[in-house]
């Protein structure tokens, strides 16, 4: 299902088992690196399952198994010469729980770039933080207490660190996971304005259950079923005039 | 629903949907048997909670009689009788000159004077015939120590405090047979008795004569061995909780060994002293009653602990937090070190504090290995023979002479003081650890 001329990730024939169980079954979708797809689908669907796909993380699961392609910029990502740790730096990830470090604000956003070598001296180090609270939307909240645990925040911040964190390694694509089901309204909001303002720089893929948010955010909607792909469009085009039945039902309530 | 039986009941053949059930009356929540049942669930709570203070009143209880009674018993181990002895260096016969003592040479020359002699002489001729008994066997050491330090007083007659003997030391702090309470009462009356702070209970080591025995050789021998056992088993247990709980896969092999481990916790601790025989004395003959010996079985046996408290300690870690460091790139290596390492270091720490705890106070398995020998001067090397505190506070407890029972007592404080410091310094790093985020 070929949306873009030339997609950032593409995925081809992906298949994903839990043991014996397939959780996802031969799954093709591409992601252009100028908008945000969201995927949406009833719980239990495969949507989280794929989405850890596109950056490894199901590798920590033993008894996960992936066959099919997945490509970034046209290298395949489960090739042996892929180096996973550079990988996740290039795919970065958002979770469904906001998860900052136990350390302090600046440490949480500095953690990425330090590891990877990406500041030469404290002040580059200074200046990506505080790009990369900016572009989060969080530094005018947070510059006065850069030394505060993270932790200390409150739900919508912590997500908006963790958006941060993600960014300050300079990523090109972030998968986000459900990551406004533990917020309220009006967190939710601003993580959605943010994803706004990411969109274009990013390529950003994000799984959500709340199908306004997804007409909302994205430019193009997955819909996911019993871990296979019933229909994939543009946003407009699926909550609008949903070529399967399967779908129409889905979004108009009738289950999920 | 009410009238459904009735229903059926009237009109035969009529069926009812369901087995119809009766209804329930509404609950009256201010009858006797409920008040008094909410009376009861009181008296339970009430109860339950009286339980649980007489608990930590009786444990506090005991604590503190253990600790009046060691610090009564033993207080007086730190403390030393010494009588006031003139000493006539002028007309005493050594022959000593004040030159000799100055230069480099002093020590050889004050070795070949008999100096044992003339303490003997000066306390016979200063307290009667039975003078040189009511001295210390260790007093002329006193003398020569004054003698050394001021060789002018080779040509004056001075007066020496010296330690008093066994017997009127015990008698002094108001234990002693009668006879030697005499004596004391004698000396009291001349001002010629004092007590004061038994420095060389500190410095000294063990010794036959309770008037000269000190803890210091023990002490640094159970320096030594905690020394050697943490450097064991602290890395190799962290090591070992980490590569299981991060790294390792979860099959038999896995299966078996954590089995393995939790067993090791709990054998009883002479068969580690019986392994470390074998192993470290036999196999690899490294020196008898040395402390590496004794560090490395206890380290054997202490190990267990770590790797257990250490497992827990890491699982207790979210999973949120690895994904959080994954997400960004980081290595598992990177994710180990710099997240979970730091967040399951407080319990790891109190593991470590629980099994060094123990360590410090096994007796049993160091026998084994003879770190019961009698150690007159504390080991400099990891490969001298040593012994520790708590087998030094058993050797004493065993000993006939009387001057031992209040040395055993104040061996068990310093031992406990020894513990305290351990632990504090364990609990100072868990908080500093806990409290950098």
């Amino acid at each position: 299902m070929t949306l873009t001329n030339h997609p950032k990730i593409s995925a081809q024939h992906v298949t994903v088992w839990y043991g014996a169980k397939k959780a996802i079954d031969d799954v093709s979708l591409d992601f252009g690196s100028d908008h945000v797809t969201s995927l949406i689908g009833p719980s239990g669907c495969g949507k989280s399952t794929f989405l850890r796909t596109l950056n490894r993380m199901n590798d920590t699961i033993a008894a996960a198994k992936v066959e099919g392609d997945i490509t970034l910029d046209g290298e395949d990502i489960y090739a042996p010469e892929m180096d996973v740790v550079q990988l996740r730096a290039r795919v970065g990830m958002v979770f469904q729980k906001p998860n900052p470090f136990p350390k302090s604000i600046f440490e949480n956003v500095a953690y990425g770039p330090r590891i990877h070598g990406l500041a030469g001296n404290k002040s580059q180090l200074s200046a990506i933080v505080e790009q990369s609270l900016r572009r989060a939307g969080l530094w005018d909240e947070v510059k006065d207490r850069l030394t505060d645990s993270g932790t200390a925040l409150s739900g919508g911040q912590q997500q908006r660190l963790c958006i941060a964190r993600a960014i300050a390694v300079d990523p090109e694509v972030i998968l986000m996971d459900e990551p406004c089901s533990a917020l309220d309204p009006i967190a939710t909001a601003k993580i959605e304005e943010l994803i706004h303002e990411l969109k274009g720089r990013y390529a950003i893929v994000i799984v959500t259950h709340n199908m306004q948010q997804a007409a909302r955010v994205s430019q193009r909607t997955a819909f996911f079923h019993l871990g296979s792909v019933v229909e994939y469009g543009a946003t407009s085009d699926i909550f609008t005039n949903p070529r399967q039945e399967r779908t129409k039902d889905y979004i108009t309530g009738r289950y999920g | 629903m009410s009238d459904a039986p009735t229903l059926s009941g009237l009109v035969p053949g009529v069926a009812t949907t369901a087995p119809a059930q009766p209804e329930r009356a509404p609950t009256d929540w201010r009858t006797q048997s409920m008040q008094r049942r909410i009376r009861k669930r009181y008296a339970s709570e009430r109860r339950f909670r009286l339980l649980g203070l007489a608990a930590v009143v009786l444990s506090a209880g005991f604590l503190a009689v253990l600790l009046v009674t060691m610090v009564y018993n033993g207080a007086s181990g730190f403390l030393q009788t010494r009588i006031a002895l003139p000493v006539d260096f002028a007309h005493s016969g050594l022959l000593l000159t004040p030159a000799e003592l100055r230069g480099p040479g002093a020590d050889l020359a004050l070795s070949t004077a008999n100096i044992e002699g003339l303490t003997d002489s000066s306390a016979r001729a200063a307290f009667g015939p039975d003078g040189d008994r009511w001295v210390s066997d260790g007093g002329w050491l006193r003398v020569r120590q004054a003698l050394k330090h001021d060789p002018a007083l080779l040509t004056a007659r001075t007066t020496i405090w010296v330690p008093a003997a066994d017997t009127l030391d015990v008698a002094a702090k108001r234990q002693g047979d009668p006879a030697a309470e005499a004596i004391v009462a004698k000396l009291q009356a001349r001002h010629a008795i004092s007590t004061g702070f038994n420095l060389p209970f500190l410095t000294a080591s063990d010794s036959n004569d309770p008037t000269r025995a000190g803890i210091w050789g023990a002490f640094k021998g159970s320096l030594f061995t905690m020394l050697v056992t943490l450097l064991i088993a602290f890395p190799v247990g962290v090591l070992s909780a980490l590569y299981l709980e991060e790294y390792a896969p979860r099959n038999r092999w896995t299966d078996l060994i954590e089995v393995s481990i939790n067993n090791l916790a709990a054998v009883p601790s002479i068969i580690f002293g019986l392994l470390g025989l074998a192993v470290f004395l036999g196999t690899f003959g490294l020196p008898r009653s040395a402390s590496i010996v004794g560090g490395l079985t206890l380290a054997l046996m202490t190990m267990p602990v770590i790797v257990i408290s250490g497992r827990n300690a890491i699982k207790g870690v979210p999973p949120s937090i690895r994904d959080a460091a994954l997400g960004v790139g980081a290595s598992p290596i990177q994710v180990v070190f710099h997240h979970v390492l730091p967040l399951a270091l407080p319990g790891i720490l109190t593991g470590t504090i629980i099994g060094m705890a123990r360590a410090l106070g096994e007796t049993a398995p160091l026998l084994m290995i003879g770190m019961r020998a009698f150690i007159a001067s504390p080991p400099a090397r990891l490969t001298d023979p040593a012994t520790v505190l708590p087998v030094q506070i058993f050797l004493w407890s065993d000993q006939i002479d009387r001057g031992f029972v209040e040395k055993t007592s104040a061996a068990i404080i310093v031992l406990l003081a020894f513990l305290l410091a351990m632990n504090g310094f364990a609990i100072y790093l868990r908080n500093k650890f806990e409290t950098r985020w």
